[in-house]
């Protein structure tokens, strides 16, 4: 699945998305977030909060519950601030 | 249909009004929305970064909602991306219709919802080299809210 990080998501973990393939267990947003908070001193950083972290699958905002599968896009970001 | 653009050039609001009113006679009003760039604490420049591909999407459904809501004759947004100076424009609202309540209306509720609902960042670039990202308002959240639907 391709992972995707914006704004000081993007600016801690250092890289702004990466192909990546999680264990059987990692089955929804919130068992992904935890399963990256492993992968580097920078998404321990950037996932140490996880409340403070929006996610999207597929372009769609998107709750900690909300499934995952190989074939998504899933994106991480802090709340958004543009207008 | 709304027109709606993402872009890191500056837009033309005189441009955009007019092309509103092209070709037809039942524009009784527009009502317009741009965002500018304050040079709070002596900000040097915003830089905005978005998602492409889901922001499009984001502002299209909002559009598309404040296009079941209120009869419009026409809808634009345009939001822009990368440095932004202070003074500049950050983003254009436009609503048209044929009466003045639908496109005040609609343009207040399409600002309010892009700013919550579209996956734009902003982070403040200092003269001194230094930056922060924005945090996100809580009155940003219940301004948004008020136009939630039970």
């Amino acid at each position: 699945m391709r992972v995707m990080y914006f704004a000081w998501v993007r600016h801690k973990i250092g890289i702004s998305q990466e192909e990546v393939s999680p264990p059987a267990d990692v089955t929804d947003v919130a068992s992904l977030m935890r399963w990256l908070a492993g992968r580097s001193p920078g998404h321990a950083e950037a996932f140490a909060q996880p409340a403070h972290v929006r996610a999207a699958v597929n372009h769609a905002f998107c709750q900690p519950d909300h499934p995952v599968g190989p074939d998504d896009e899933i994106a991480f970001f802090p709340p958004v601030t543009g207008g | 249909m709304a027109t709606i653009r993402v872009q890191e050039a500056p837009f033309d609001q005189q441009a955009e009004h007019a092309a509103l009113m092209a070709g037809r006679a039942d524009v009784g009003g527009i009502a317009a929305f741009t965002g500018i760039c304050r040079a709070d604490d002596g900000l040097a420049a915003l830089v905005l970064e978005h998602y492409p591909g889901m922001t499009e999407r984001a502002l299209a459904e909002i559009a598309a909602e404040a296009e079941r809501r209120w009869s419009l004759t026409g809808c634009t947004v345009i939001h822009r991306f990368g440095r932004i100076g202070p003074g500049e424009p950050i983003v254009l609202v436009l609503t048209a219709s044929a009466h003045r309540q639908a496109a005040l209306e609609s343009c207040a509720f399409l600002i309010d919802w892009l700013k919550t609902g579209a996956p734009f960042w902003k982070r403040e670039e200092f003269p001194d080299g230094t930056g922060r990202w924005v945090d996100a308002k809580a009155e940003d959240d219940a301004a948004a809210e008020r136009w939630r639907r039970a």
